[in-house]
């Protein structure tokens, strides 16, 4: 009998990561080149690794320039690069246990759930200690996901992918009515919750970067130790089951992980949609469906993805800025509707 | 894979499976050792399907389910798993997983949650795949395979998780007669060499009669007879049961159930 010498297909080759290393060094040094100041990326480069200690390698740039690349871009960018990765990921990990690839943080409501949570506590308490709204939102994101879930499964169509999206379209409206109306009944307060809608991508500084990171590496640790869970979820519930897998606690898992995540991500840089689906997606087309090639890929094309996008959003229309979220919504609405006609019949269930 | 060696028997005691405030399944025994093949057979509706799944850990059920004098029902789903295997009756195939990790998937029940595979999943895997003859499919799409092939690969995955007690939800039902003989001719000889206990429900009658040791006719979610096929498969059972007007011919020694008109 012949042997077989095929192995699986869900270990990313080493050269991949090779790869992945010179894609986020490139965003990196694109991001903090690009923008009304123009400095080199050979500059760039030689001032970020003229801080790196025992390099000895001397900086030409001048102190504004180093100012602009040190408190203005590069936080910025590491912000996107987080953001992005926690989004993208986040979409995989939803679509992995919902067995449904159009799930998204946005279109679940769950970005629509933080909103609202985060929102409620800036209307409520006069001036939230800045720790706390990540939790807030966290809250709202939970409440927003429960509902959808439960909507979905409960729908006369059965749980079938659109069921689950349509549930989570309702919600998002529903909660972003709520939040509007919060804003409308304290008017006082609009600008301040207006200005974080819009993402806060364009101010960012270190201080968000050191908010968002905790929340974000604890939940991207959490998710990528559930990537070969989540290719179990693929048989379904009930055989996931009779193949040993606890399967509501690994789904209430890894919901509570990518909710937490994703509540971060908006709580520091308001409504960005779609991320959750071009990544992952693109990377489906390349690397095959596999969460353990999928969620470790988009933890890192989600990053350099938003960068991308800030990039866009900061130069399309210069010198005034398009929010993030249009920019990604412009890309991402179009994508989905692809997925939505390109879907064969009977592979989603 | 010692569990396979050993000698397994369990014992199924007024199993009763509700759903809402109906009741699928009601009051089934039996026992079942490795190396034998039960059948469940019975009319749409009377409850096989959801009397295998109780048993697989999917639906709730009330009543004993004892392996080897374990209580199945108190045991976590990984322990439970290492008991009973399932292949459905339409298996899920996840849309761009390959033969290899379809099968691999067979192992979770000897994983932690959060370990991955070790090189011996690996081999066990490879080593299913050669004796079902699946290797030259190791690479393949599952999906792109043909009913008779898919059949195989999920039968692979349930002897990957190398359990004593296999269950097979109609495994023959999707397939044409030459896949459906090489589906059952392989479970046959699985269950002998790898003294496994095969528990399967079948659609058609004479099929039923020909490999499994004992058939369960159910209906209305009892079992109504239960014995060899010579014993179950009778003019008189099928008419009560199926309500159905059939003549039973010898073949052999073996009942072929052909329906007619008087």
């Amino acid at each position: 009998m012949s042997k077989t010498h095929a192995t699986s297909s869900t270990r990313i080759p080493p050269l991949w990561w090779f790869a992945c290393a010179v894609a986020v060094c490139a965003t990196i040094l694109i991001g903090i080149c690009v923008g009304a100041v123009g400095i080199s990326p050979a500059q760039t480069a030689l001032e970020l690794l003229s801080h790196i200690p025992g390099l000895h390698i001397h900086s030409s740039l001048d102190e504004s320039d180093a100012a602009i690349i040190w408190d203005l871009r590069f936080p910025r960018v590491v912000l996107a690069l987080i953001v992005g990765s926690m989004l993208a990921s986040a979409g995989s990990a939803y679509q992995g246990t919902f067995r449904n690839p159009l799930a998204d943080p946005y279109l679940l409501g769950v970005s629509a759930g933080a909103g609202l949570g985060a929102t409620l506590e800036i209307v409520v308490f006069e001036s939230p200690a800045r720790w706390s709204l990540p939790v807030a939102a966290f809250l709202g994101s939970l409440v927003a996901v429960s509902l959808t879930y439960a909507l979905g499964r409960s729908s006369i169509a059965g749980r079938s992918a659109s069921s689950l999206v349509l549930a989570g379209v309702a919600v998002a409206a529903l909660l972003t009515a709520a939040q509007t109306l919060v804003q409308q009944r304290n008017s006082d307060k609009v600008r301040e919750v207006y200005a974080w809608i819009l993402g806060r991508l364009a101010i960012a500084g270190w201080s968000d970067v050191l908010m968002v990171a905790p929340y974000v590496v604890i939940c991207t640790i959490v998710l990528l130790r559930y990537r070969r869970v989540l290719d179990v979820f693929a048989v379904g519930d009930e055989e996931a089951v009779t193949l040993g897998l606890p399967v509501n606690r690994a789904r209430a898992v890894i919901i509570l992980a990518a909710s937490l995540g994703t509540a971060a991500a908006v709580a520091v840089t308001g409504l960005i949609g779609f991320v959750g689906i071009i990544v992952p997606h693109t990377i489906r087309l390349i690397a095959g469906n596999s969460y353990r090639r999928l969620l470790p890929l988009s933890v890192i094309f989600g990053g350099v993805f938003l960068v991308f996008a800030d990039v866009i959003a900061r130069t399309a229309m210069s010198p005034s800025e398009i929010p993030i979220g249009v920019v990604t919504a412009l890309i991402g609405a179009p994508f989905f509707l692809y997925i939505l006609a390109s879907r064969k019949e009977g592979s989603l269930i | 894979m010692n569990q396979v060696l050993m000698q397994t028997s369990m014992n199924i005691d007024n199993l009763s499976v509700q759903i809402g405030a109906r009741t699928i399944v009601q009051d089934v025994s039996f026992e079942i050792t490795t190396g034998d093949w039960i059948c469940i057979i019975g009319p749409n509706g009377a409850g096989k399907s959801s009397l295998l799944k109780a048993l697989a850990g999917i639906l709730p059920s009330d009543g004993n389910i004892r392996v080897n004098d374990f209580d199945l029902n108190s045991l976590s789903h990984r322990d439970r798993a290492c008991w009973i295997a399932y292949v459905a009756q339409t298996p899920v195939i996840p849309p761009g997983m390959n033969v290899f990790d379809y099968v691999m998937l067979g192992r979770t029940a000897h994983l932690k949650m959060l370990a991955s595979e070790s090189a011996f999943d690996l081999d066990m895997t490879t080593f299913v795949l050669d004796e079902l003859g699946l290797g030259e499919f190791a690479n393949r799409e599952v999906a792109s395979l043909s009913g008779g092939e898919r059949q195989r690969v999920t039968i692979a995955r349930a002897l990957a998780q190398a359990s004593p007690i296999v269950l097979l939800d109609e495994p023959t039902s999707a397939l044409d007669i030459g896949f459906q003989q090489e589906v059952l001719t392989l479970i046959n000889e699985l269950r002998k060499e790898k003294k496994i206990a095969v528990i399967s429900t079948m659609h058609d009658l004479t099929t039923s009669g020909i490999y499994p040791d004992r058939l369960l006719l159910m209906a209305n979610g009892r079992v109504q007879v239960a014995g060899s096929a010579t014993e179950v498969l009778t003019e008189e059972n099928i008419l009560n049961h199926y309500g159905a007007k059939v003549r039973i011919l010898n073949d052999f020694g073996r009942p072929i159930v052909v329906p007619t008109d008087f």
